[in-house]
């Protein structure tokens, strides 16, 4: 594919005048771009504009174009863009099945067909059986991986990840991080990795991007 | 978060006209009655063949002996009022906040906000009056009374009953308006800090956080005041008669065969007006002489001491004011089940479902009225709601300080001074006296509060879920519907019951749009304050009290069940 990838032309985010991030880039399939920064140095900001979500507060130019699609003008629900939280988020008054079903594509009809994904997707993350759980009884590891799950069923293109390992402990850190990483390489995802963590952009691997203040 | 939404379809198009429609639905309506009633008052009402302007109006309002003692009574009792439950909410918190005991008073906020002002002041009433059963209990063995005695202790000249009917109602909505206020405070902070300097915890509380909290309830207080200079079925209830308060005796000019005395109804409408507008001003200079006497405090550096004797005193007022409502209902009940019940027995000789058996054929009807007007001004103020509240998440139409003072003007202005002059534009367009009136004016009660019982819930919400969401797949409507809606279920099932309610609780406007002929339970109970049969009364009542509590039982229930297997949402 000629332009497959994520690709961020002449992106520039500002605010009151002040010019927060400015970045062109272009992140190939299965790669990751790790940006760092200290807090308040518009990292998230970056990862909003993004997914389509920059409160009007700010200024922004530039185009995104993913996969060969510019997707700068679009509405986040069309972008195909998936994003993960330092908190899992997972809808409190869904079950863990249900949120699964929550994500993944419509294009997947017919019930018994949606449950047996779901089913098969739990099993990869070694949950299987847990579909009726309430997610609040989940321990912090299994969370992650849910909402891991949850988005890479919705069928995402590319994936933006906002300091997600930070409130796992040491050794589940590791674990989730490996998964995360393994699934976007073998997926053929792109990815932007927003941290303040050495150790994140040393496992990731990939290119390292500053941003100042 | 406003993040971009199509607004392709028809619907989305309006959500934006949502918080003006909103403003124009509660303000529009005060303002058009104002001017109904100004018109009226300066002679001009070309349907009673007024058509110039004059002062007649006033001249013969000024000229009624009682207006001294009648405009002098509502300014008393709604100072009063006021105050003594200003003062009590501020003690209970000095005293009690961050303890144990709190905890209690906190939980026994809603049901005690539940119960209507008429069933309260019935309850009230049947406690403290001669053959009440406070003189009951104390009688013969320590008050030698074999007949009630004959003291006016009911209805008394000074209006000391209607100030207790209104205070022992005012204390649940100001406490919980307090609560709010200083779950945006950082109260434990400063309460600490002034304990580590060595102030008791009651100075400590009033000279840190007391300022920051006042400036918060200040609008409910401005309400409370207005209400209860002006308030009609308790004032019926407890209120003295001769003359009575100035807001009764409008009501009773109003409804005078002589349409002429319509006039004079507008002219003490608008009088009545003045005297509110008065009395903030006054409790405005009132504010800035405590602030500065506070801040003559402050510098003092007294510590003070008496923390011991405060709490006692506050919470045994507290617990005073909370079982006045409590024993007033557990009263309507026995008196409903009465059978032969002489004095001063304490309790009946008899116990029968007779009263019961004869008002229910002729309660059914007034209890569907009373849920349907109930209902659909409820349904109707909470879809504006959630519409202003999502306009304002999706286009940041956040209202400003200044948006929200619009939103008590149905609180501050007084019911009678707008509604008598709603009700005369309505006559004379001939929109009076059905059900859909009536329900119009109560969503203009019933939204505000409907609004401020949710608008915090709301806007607490994690908006990541709602970005989560969307980057899944879902669009603005699929967030709200699929994700928002459902998690917030137990906060809008909970401002469904406030606006439930209020909307019981409508005499004045009840009575006004429905032009006597729709009936409510609050209106058939408050029309039955004179005929005085006890047991009747109380069957109304307690009808009325069940309808307005049981919102407030599913709110609790619904989610329970409905979410019963979702830890995540036990305290959302």
């Amino acid at each position: 594919m000629l332009s497959a990838g994520l690709k961020l032309e002449g992106v520039t985010i500002r605010q009151d005048g002040t010019t927060l991030v400015s970045i062109s880039d272009h992140i190939e399939p299965g790669e990751v771009l790790t940006v760092m920064g200290p807090s308040g140095s518009g990292k998230s900001t970056l990862l909003s504009y993004v997914i389509g979500t920059l409160n009007g507060d700010f200024d922004a130019s530039g185009r995104v174009i993913l996969n060969g699609r510019d997707i700068t003008g679009m509405a986040p629900e069309q972008r195909r863009v998936g994003i993960l939280f330092q908190d899992e988020l997972l809808f409190p008054h869904l079950s863990v099945g249900q949120n699964l079903a929550f994500g993944l594509r419509a294009s997947v009809q017919g019930r018994a067909e949606r449950t047996a994904q779901i089913e098969a997707a739990l099993d990869d993350i070694g949950l299987g059986g847990f579909a009726a759980r309430d997610p609040e009884t989940l321990s912090g590891g299994q969370k992650a991986r849910v909402a891991l799950m949850r988005m890479l069923l919705s069928g995402p293109e590319a994936l933006l990840l906002d300091e997600p390992f930070s409130r796992l402990d040491m050794e589940r850190r590791d674990q989730v991080r490996s998964l995360v990483f393994a699934q976007a390489r073998s997926k053929g995802l792109p990815v932007l990795l927003v941290t303040h963590d050495q150790a994140d952009a040393a496992a990731a691997g990939g290119r390292v991007y500053r941003l100042g203040v | 978060m406003t993040s971009e939404c199509e607004s392709r379809s028809k619907r989305a198009r309006l959500l934006p006209w949502a918080p003006l429609l909103t403003l124009a639905i509660m303000v529009g309506p005060v303002v058009a009655g104002v001017l109904g009633t100004l018109a009226p008052a300066f002679g001009y009402l070309p349907a009673l063949g007024g058509n110039s302007i004059n002062l007649n109006a006033f001249t013969m309002l000024f000229d009624w002996p009682g207006v001294t003692r009648a405009s002098v009574l509502s300014v008393t009792t709604g100072i009063a009022a006021t105050g003594l439950s200003l003062l009590l909410v501020s003690l209970i918190c000095a005293a009690w906040s961050g303890s144990k005991a709190f905890g209690v008073i906190e939980r026994a906020l809603s049901p005690l906000l539940s119960v209507p002002h008429a069933a309260a002041a019935f309850g009230l009433a049947f406690l403290i009056a001669p053959s009440g059963w406070i003189a009951r209990a104390v009688s013969p063995w320590l008050t030698g009374w074999d007949r009630p005695p004959d003291v006016l202790i009911l209805q008394d000249p000074y209006g000391a009953s209607l100030v207790a009917g209104l205070v022992i109602k005012e204390v649940p909505f100001l406490l919980l308006m307090t609560l709010a206020a200083l779950s945006q405070i950082p109260t434990a902070q400063a309460r600490q800090t002034a304990m580590a300097l060595g102030y008791s915890h009651v100075s400590g509380w009033f000279k840190t956080v007391f300022p920051l909290v006042y400036t918060q309830i200040r609008l409910p207080v401005y309400a409370v005041l207005a209400f209860s200079m002006t308030v009609i079925d308790v004032a019926l209830i407890l209120g003295p008669t001769t003359p009575p308060t100035l807001a009764v005796q409008i009501l009773r000019w109003m409804n005078d065969p002589d349409l002429g005395m319509r006039f004079v109804a507008s002219a003490a409408a608008v009088w009545q007006l003045a005297l509110v507008i008065g009395a903030l001003l006054v409790w405005r200079l009132g504010e800035y002489a405590v602030a500065r006497i506070g801040r003559w405090w402050v510098m003092s550096g007294a510590r003070g001491g008496a923390t011991g004797p405060i709490k006692v005193v506050s919470l045994t007022a507290a617990a005073l004011s909370a079982s006045a409502i409590v024993f007033g209902l557990l009263g309507l009940l026995v008196w409903s089940f009465a059978g032969f019940w002489s004095f001063p027995d304490a309790l009946p000789q008899a116990f029968s479902t007779r009263t019961w058996m004869r008002h229910t054929m002729a309660l059914w009807p007034t209890i569907t009225e009373t849920l349907i007007i109930a209902s659909v001004a409820t349904l109707v103020a909470l879809l504006f709601t959630l519409a202003c509240l999502e306009a304002e998440e999706r286009h940041g139409l956040k209202p400003s300080t200044r948006a929200l003072w619009l939103l008590y003007v149905p609180l501050i202005v007084p019911q009678i001074a707008f509604l008598s002059g709603l009700q005369t534009l309505a006559i004379f367009t001939g929109i009076d006296g059905n059900r859909t009136a009536v329900i119009a004016v109560h969503i203009i009660f019933v939204l505000p509060y409907v609004f401020l019982s949710l608008a915090d819930p709301f806007r607490a919400w994690d908006a990541r879920y709602g970005l989560v969401a969307r980057a899944l797949g879902a669009s603005c409507d699929g967030v709200l519907w699929r994700v928002r809606l459902p998690m917030l279920l137990r906060p809008i099932l909970t401002a469904a019951a406030v606006g439930f309610a209020v909307s019981i609780g409508q005499f004045l406007p009840t009575l006004l749009a429905g032009a006597g002929r729709v009936q409510t339970l609050t209106t058939e109970a408050v029309a039955l304050a004179s005929g005085g049969d006890r047991r009747v009364i109380s069957v109304y009542a307690l009808t009325q009290t069940a309808v307005a509590f049981l919102p407030f039982a599913l709110a609790l229930l619904v989610p329970a069940v409905v979410w019963r297997n979702r830890k995540g949402l036990k305290h959302a």
